[in-house]
């Protein structure tokens, strides 16, 4: 039974549950088991609390006794500890909210509890998902399970590594830059990033408010679309969710990708671009061909600004939205402080990491005065360039692909001590976001070190549907989705 | 020559007007003045991780409505910023207001420097007025060497109004001062309280030779009550003109005034001025304000002081010193209406007295507001009405009035009736009486008719005293000089 389930699709769990082939309680024990066993080796939880997931699996079962039935009720899930989630621990992945328990819950927690969801923990992170390794949270590195001596990407490690690793069915991460689609992408993950708006960020610890947007992380993209199905909605409490009526993400996944455009931006395969990835993305077009579709060369030709561009904007809003964190309130306060200046000082400089810090040195610095313009102004001016980039393409293309990370996972240590190279495995990523479109990153085969190697691909505003089509449809041909690294494998024999 | 002549003084002011909204300004916690500390500060209040704001559409119609009143730009589309600093009542790090497109800008106030005739009027220009959210407090005593922090004024919405160097005196900023207090509480969009902070000024003050370019300002910072206002900026004046005078320089800076020793005292220089590092709030999307929504609040305001003014000396025949008074307030201005509506306009006049005179020095005496005044615009009007048809002199009236306001009696006529205080108008029964003060005053009569006018006064006095009032006072004059031949 459980080597089926700790595989299976949310879809295959959701059959099994609505049967009775098996219980939320048993499901999220399952897991909970195979956490207590693996977790040690990957660091992928930052929380647990098996008294807490037992209960709402419990609650799940009733629900389910009473008649109730939905896709995800019983199903478990991890959230990534960028999501408050009421009386249990939100730390964002930093000393700063070690001891913080939140008192509410996320927009998407809550909608994932109110579709019966069962949260097995929270997930490690890059400390305030400022990170592309997972190397920054306070909690100590993830480590990918596909080799446990490389990053699994950030800043949303832990969530793809649980779900590598078959600790978890499924995950919700973040993506500012590329945090869900580069760990997805090193860890032989699917994972969406969706349209800017189109999830709310209430209860989403803030790191660039413009940026940020929710999405899932899963093992397909019909367990994405599924996900999203929960997650996406307007929320009265973002202001900049939008609002439109509801979106039934996996209508589309059948649809055949016969006459579908891919454009292929010439500035996503140049010189940058690892051999080992080339070779697995190419063969991925290939198979597109196959299904139907035809290959347009496109450019984006603002797209190598989007680095310089987003290490403006993100820090200088992360430099404003980290102001909260005062040690006044909640969260970390220096024992010994002589005055309130110096309380702010200790509290930060105690409570912050480096990488934290760096970011909202450069934000102060960009946000001040006689700076402002030169840097913030400029970075806003090449945003909307970049962005027009995208309109133009869309002219010529339905979706785009490209790769999603310029290598496969590298070494711990690798980039940590130069922020420049770390910031470069996110260049395939980051213009989606300046530009606000959906993006996802699917498993397309193996690279050196027999590391996965990941697809991006883009799509247009509100494009999520598609983008979701476009991936469904390859994953129906192909099976690198379901490839498990050993560990996982061995969980089999449980 | 006096000193002051050779010195121009210029001052502008910055007004924060706390909106009369339910809510907070990004969230849905209440903004009643008085609860216990925190006790009204939400999740997004104490800016606890991850929450966001939703901007409050109440406060946005409150900004509107001053721009209409004082004629202003209405920005079609304004945009929030973050204004960076911290300070522990600052739960966010950052306060939310309004910098490079504000809501509202231009405008201007119409303000009478001094009282009656020798009054003068000025135009004080507006240069913007912004949205933005007020910031908690932070309390230093009973905490024992520490400091307690009440967020529950945290997110109340605030109205930024910042005028342009316009006033010369400090006169004129308490002119525009008043003015201002009295229109944001004449469109409802603030209660005017200065106790409680509800209203509070900061003047940029600075001095130059006529002719010469501004001097170098400084800001005196809460000014919370007019005296305070003039007391701070006179003493600042003087202060700015010593410097000068004694060859130093002004340097911009911050200053408190402390009514104690009544002077200001300098808080931070320019040289402390913080880098509020402005950008805008990317949690809020540009405020847009579309014409329908203006003609919708415009349709729902009240006439402007301006307007009924010009309404009332029209309408009613009534002085500019009336209309101004009958104006200071709207409630002032409705009440007398009331009263006209049911007197008559022709009553106009007498009803502007009553509502100055008689009601005014009541309610003062009591404290009272006009709207809680215990005689009614309706019984006030019936009142008039029996005045005016000679029912009653004005005398009795203030008996019937006092007696309405102790709630003997639902209306004028019934107190008269029940008190028996209609006036005698009848000429014989007051002759009859005229006649008894004649017989029984005949040494009045004699120094009357030895040219005494004050005697004549005497024996109206006794007629008056003899009907308890009642008599009409104008038949028992005619009558009086009828008898004595005079």
């Amino acid at each position: 039974m459980s080597a089926n389930l700790i595989n299976a699709s949310l879809k295959e769990l959701a059959a099994a549950l609505a049967a009775k082939r098996v219980s939320a309680v048993e499901l999220a024990t399952l897991f909970l088991d195979r956490i207590e066993r693996f977790n040690p080796t990957y660091n992928a939880f930052i929380t647990l609390d098996r008294t807490r997931t037992l209960a709402q699996a419990a609650d799940a079962d009733a629900r389910r006794a009473a008649g109730e039935s939905g896709p995800l009720l019983g199903i478990p899930l991890g959230h990534k500890d960028i999501f408050c989630t009421e009386g249990w621990l939100t730390t964002c992945g930093s000393k700063m909210l070690a001891n913080f328990i939140s008192p509410y819950d996320a927009t998407v927690v809550a909608r994932f509890k109110q579709a019966g969801a069962v949260m097995l923990g929270k997930l490690n992170m890059d400390e305030f998902a400022m990170g592309s390794s997972n190397e920054t949270s306070h909690f100590g590195p993830v480590k990918n399970p596909w080799d446990a001596n490389r990053v699994p990407g950030g800043s949303s490690g832990g969530s793809a590594a649980a779900v590598a690793a078959r600790l978890a069915p499924a995950v919700t991460g973040t993506d500012t830059g590329g945090s869900i689609r580069q760990p997805a992408s090193l860890c032989g993950l699917t994972g969406l990033k969706p349209t800017y708006g189109v999830v709310s960020r209430y209860g989403m610890i803030a790191f660039a408010s413009s940026l940020d947007q929710a999405g899932p992380m899963a093992k397909s993209a019909e367990d994405c679309a599924l996900l999203l199905n929960a997650m996406a909605g307007f929320d009265e409490r973002d202001s900049t969710s939008l609002q439109r009526e509801a979106e039934d993400y996996t209508r589309d996944l059948a649809k055949p990708l016969t006459g579908l455009r891919i454009g292929l931006p010439q500035e996503f395969f140049g010189p940058g671009m690892g051999d080992d990835v080339r070779t697995a993305v190419d063969a991925a077009l290939a198979e597109y061909r196959k299904l139907g579709a035809v290959t347009v060369d496109i450019s984006l030709p603002n797209s190598a600004l989007s680095v310089p561009a987003y290490y403006v904007i993100a820090p200088a809003e992360a430099s404003s939205n980290l102001s909260r964190f005062d040690g006044v309130r909640y969260g970390h306060r220096a024992a010994e402080y002589a005055d309130l200046n110096d309380m702010y000082c200790k509290s930060r400089a105690e409570g912050f990491g480096a990488e934290v810090k760096r970011r909202i040195l450069i934000g102060t610095y960009v946000l001040s005065h006689g700076y402002y313009d030169a840097y913030y102004l400029k970075a806003q001016k090449v945003r909307r360039l970049i962005a027009n980039d995208f309109v133009e393409a869309f002219k010529r293309c339905d979706v785009i692909a490209g790769p999603a990370s310029p290598s496969v996972a590298f070494r711990f240590g690798e980039k940590s001590a130069d922020p420049v190279q770390m910031y470069l495995s996110d260049i395939y990523t980051i213009s989606t976001n300046l530009a606000g479109l959906p993006g996802m990153s699917l498993p397309c085969g193996f690279g050196r070190g027999g590391m996965p190697v990941g697809l991006q691909l883009i799509g247009d505003w509100l494009g999520e549907g598609r983008i979701l089509n476009v991936a469904h449809q390859y994953q129906q041909q192909t099976d690198w989705h379901l490839r498990m690294p050993d560990d996982a494998r061995q969980g089999e024999s449980v | 020559m006096h000193r002051e002549a050779q010195w121009e003084v210029v001052i502008g002011l910055e007004t924060h007007a706390q909106l009369r909204t339910q809510s907070k300004i990004f969230s849905g916690a209440p903004t009643a003045f008085g609860a216990a500390p925190n006790g009204q500060a939400c999740a997004v209040d104490i800016a606890l991780p991850g929450v966001l704001p939703v901007l409050n559409r109440e406060a946005v119609v409150c900004a509107i409505k001053f721009g209409l009143a004082v004629g202003a730009q209405i920005a079609p589309r304004s945009i929030f910023a973050r204004k960076n600093y911290f300070y522990p009542d600052l739960p966010k790090g950052y306060q939310i207001s309004q910098f490079e497109i504000p809501v509202v800008s231009g405008g201007g106030l119409r303000i009478q420097i001094g009282q009656g005739d020798r009054s003068v009027e000025k135009y004080v220009n507006l240069t913007r007025a912004h949205l933005e959210e007020d910031a908690g407090k932070s309390l230093h005593e009973d905490f024992h060497g520490k400091t307690g922090i009440d967020l529950n004024r945290a997110g109340t919405p605030l109205l930024e109004i910042v005028s342009e160097p316009d006033m010369r005196s400090s006169a004129e900023a308490v002119a525009y001062a008043k003015a201002l207090h009295a229109l944001v509480q004449w469109i409802g969009i603030c209660d005017g309280n200065m106790q409680e902070g509800s209203f509070r000024c900061d003047a940029n003050v600075s001095v130059r030779r006529p002719g010469e370019p501004l001097g170098t300002r400084r800001e005196i910072k809460n000014l919370n009550s007019f005296r305070f206002m003039q007391q701070a900026i006179d003493y600042e004046i003087q202060w700015q003109i010593n410097e000068i005078e004694e060859g130093r320089t002004i340097q911009q800076a911050t200053v408190l005034f402390d009514p104690d020793t009544g002077e200001t005292r300098s808080m931070r220089s320019k040289e402390d001025a913080q880098d509020y590092r402005y950008f805008p709030d990317p949690d809020l999307l540009p405020l847009e304000i579309k014409a329908d929504w203006i003609a919708e609040v415009k349709a729902g305001m009240p006439e402007l002081p301006e307007a009924m003014k010009a309404r009332f000396e029209a309408d009613y025949g009534l002085s500019a010193y009336d209309a101004v008074a009958l104006t200071a307030t709207l409630d002032t201005a409705r009440y007398f209406e009331q009263t006209v509506a049911v007197a008559g306009t022709g009553s106009a006049k007498p009803c502007a007295n009553w509502v100055m005179g008689e009601v005014a020095a009541r309610l003062n005496k009591e404290g009272l507001d006009i709207t809680a005044s215990p005689v009614s615009p309706r019984q006030l009007g019936g009142v008039v009405v029996r005045i005016v048809d000679n029912t009653i002199s004005n005398k009795i009236a203030r008996d019937v009035f006092e007696a309405l306001w102790n709630g003997e009696g639902t209306d004028a006529d019934g107190v008269i009736e029940a008190k028996g205080l209609k006036q005698i108008t009848d000429s014989g029964a007051i002759e009859k009486i005229i006649d008894e003060v004649l017989a029984a005053n005949q040494k009045s009569v004699e120094e009357f008719r030895a040219g005494k006018e004050k005697a004549f006064n005497a024996l109206v006095g006794q007629a008056m005293k003899a009907t308890k009032g009642k008599a009409n006072p104008q038949q028992v004059n005619d009558l009086l000089r009828a008898k004595l031949g005079a």
